[in-house]
């Protein structure tokens, strides 16, 4: 049966392996790559824990092939610290309590990182919306939303101390 | 769950593709988004020995308006419909269905045509097609063909596709003015399946009354149910209470329901007529221009 050759960056660095056709992404990254902080919640393309960004965009690892990921770039959870700096993601997610037992976390800081990249300034509704495939059995959400809300303030601040580039969103703000 | 053993092949065209179906016979299943088939594969319900996939050939990820039609490709995702403003503003049934299909993150690997072309009686897509009276292009190794959406669907996973055949675009005709569509779904949670749900689009005439109705009806049935009866029933009428509430009784007699986990036949049946009275009166506020897409 069929073996690839395949290259996959990961967080940045480019990483070859021979794969099965039949290997799953979150498998690769998890026991090929060794980075465990992706989980396997479900398996079932459900729950969301093995969420990680392809190309920016949230996908389940559990129902992508890693053949599949050749040549493209996937960030997972190891990747959102730089530096020895939380991402503000993390950041919010610890100081507004947003994770219980943790098995969610992962994915779900994932989600709420790409809805922040393209999202500054998200509503309440629209957090609840983008994290809707992410399953949390601890804590109810409600400190999941404050984490990401905490965030979006975190980044929106640093995005005004650096030059504005989008006076709009920052009105919107206020209003 | 680990899928059985498949070889993986990715063409760079439609034509490599297809060659490759045809040359694998059923052993081969086409795999695009992968948000049915890899499920299916880790619970070994589906166990091909070749995986052709087409992901890797360029320049079918579009979802845009042209010559009157709606053209969406065979890779456009499902996310790409809600990002669209273009389905928005002039395919409101369709943006309705993209918004409650699995969820947002299956969305951003799912595609639009996997989603008609798996032809689950509990995928969203194939009721707003045939409300929508879209139609099909499929490539297969002798050409291309087109079919209906309203008779591709032909039983339980069975649709008119060949084995060695791929759904390469979805072709919506654009509404004429004064129209309107809506999607209404009842669903246990995010991601599941239907308990039911229909569609409606509507076109209006000058004076307000009913041009044309296309209602069709989710998971109520082994395929997509157009409400034939409940459409040519509207046509010539004001779309007031009274009609539509006619209307949506004769969409829910339409209906062929099971009992499962998600209710009796009989609460199904009921929440056909229900749901379709909400569709038509959502698709007649916006086929008036009274509101839009925002409330979603």
């Amino acid at each position: 049966m069929s073996t690839h050759s395949i290259t996959v960056t990961v967080n940045g660095q480019a990483h070859s392996a021979e794969v099965e056709s039949r290997l799953l992404l979150v498998h690769f990254i998890r026991d090929t790559l060794r980075l465990t902080g992706t989980h396997i919640g479900c398996d079932t393309s459900h729950c969301g824990a093995c969420t990680v960004l392809l190309d920016d965009h949230p996908v389940k690892s559990c129902t992508m092939f890693a053949v599949q990921a050749d040549g493209r770039a996937i960030r997972t959870v190891e990747g959102l610290e730089q530096g020895g700096a939380l991402h503000p993601v993390q950041a919010g997610f610890k100081e507004e309590h947003g994770l219980q037992c943790g098995y969610c976390t992962p994915g779900m800081m994932m989600t709420a990182t790409a809805l922040l990249e393209h999202s500054t300034n998200p509503t309440e509704a629209e957090i609840r919306q983008a994290i809707s495939g992410n399953l949390c059995r601890c804590t109810g959400y409600v400190n999941i939303v404050k984490a990401i809300q905490h965030a979006a303030g975190a980044m929106q601040a640093a995005s005004v101390a650096a030059p504005a580039k989008n006076v709009a969103a920052e009105t919107a703000t206020t209003a | 769950m680990i899928p059985s053993r498949f070889d993986y092949v990715a063409p760079s065209t439609l034509d490599d593709a297809v060659t490759l179906l045809r040359e694998h016979g059923g052993e081969a299943k086409v795999l695009s988004g992968g948000q049915s088939l890899i499920p299916m594969l880790k619970l070994r319900l589906a166990t091909p020995t070749v995986l052709v996939d087409i992901n890797r050939i360029p320049g079918l990820d579009y979802v845009e308006e042209r010559d009157g039609a709606l053209h969406i490709g065979a890779l456009a995702r499902e996310a790409e419909l809600e990002r669209s403003a273009v389905v928005r503003a002039r395919y409101p049934l369709l943006f309705d269905t993209a918004r409650v299909i699995a969820d947002p993150i299956v969305r951003n690997s799912a595609t639009i045509c996997g989603n008609v072309a798996h032809g689950d009686p509990g995928n969203d897509h194939p009721a707003t097609m045939i409300a929508l009276d879209a139609s099909f292009v499929i490539r297969g190794a002798n050409g291309t063909r087109t079919v209906a959406a309203r008779d591709f669907f032909v039983g339980l996973f069975t649709t008119l596709l060949e084995p060695d055949e791929i759904v390469t675009e979805i072709v919506i005709p654009s509404p004429p003015a004064r129209s309107g569509g809506a999607y209404m779904k009842l669903e246990r949670k995010v991601g599941d399946f239907a308990t039911a749900a229909v569609a409606a689009q509507l076109t209006l005439d000058s004076t307000g009354a009913c041009q044309r109705a296309g209602i069709a009806l989710t998971n109520v049935g082994a395929t997509p149910i157009r409400a034939a009866s409940a459409e040519a029933f509207l046509a010539g009428k004001p779309l007031d209470a009274t009609t539509i509430g006619e209307a949506a009784t004769m969409a829910a007699s339409a209906a062929e329901p099971v009992a499962d986990r998600r209710g009796s036949e009989e609460y199904k049946r009921d929440l056909v007529r229900v749901l379709a009275a909400r569709a038509l009166q959502k698709a007649a506020r916006r086929a008036r221009g009274e509101t839009g897409t925002g409330e979603a």
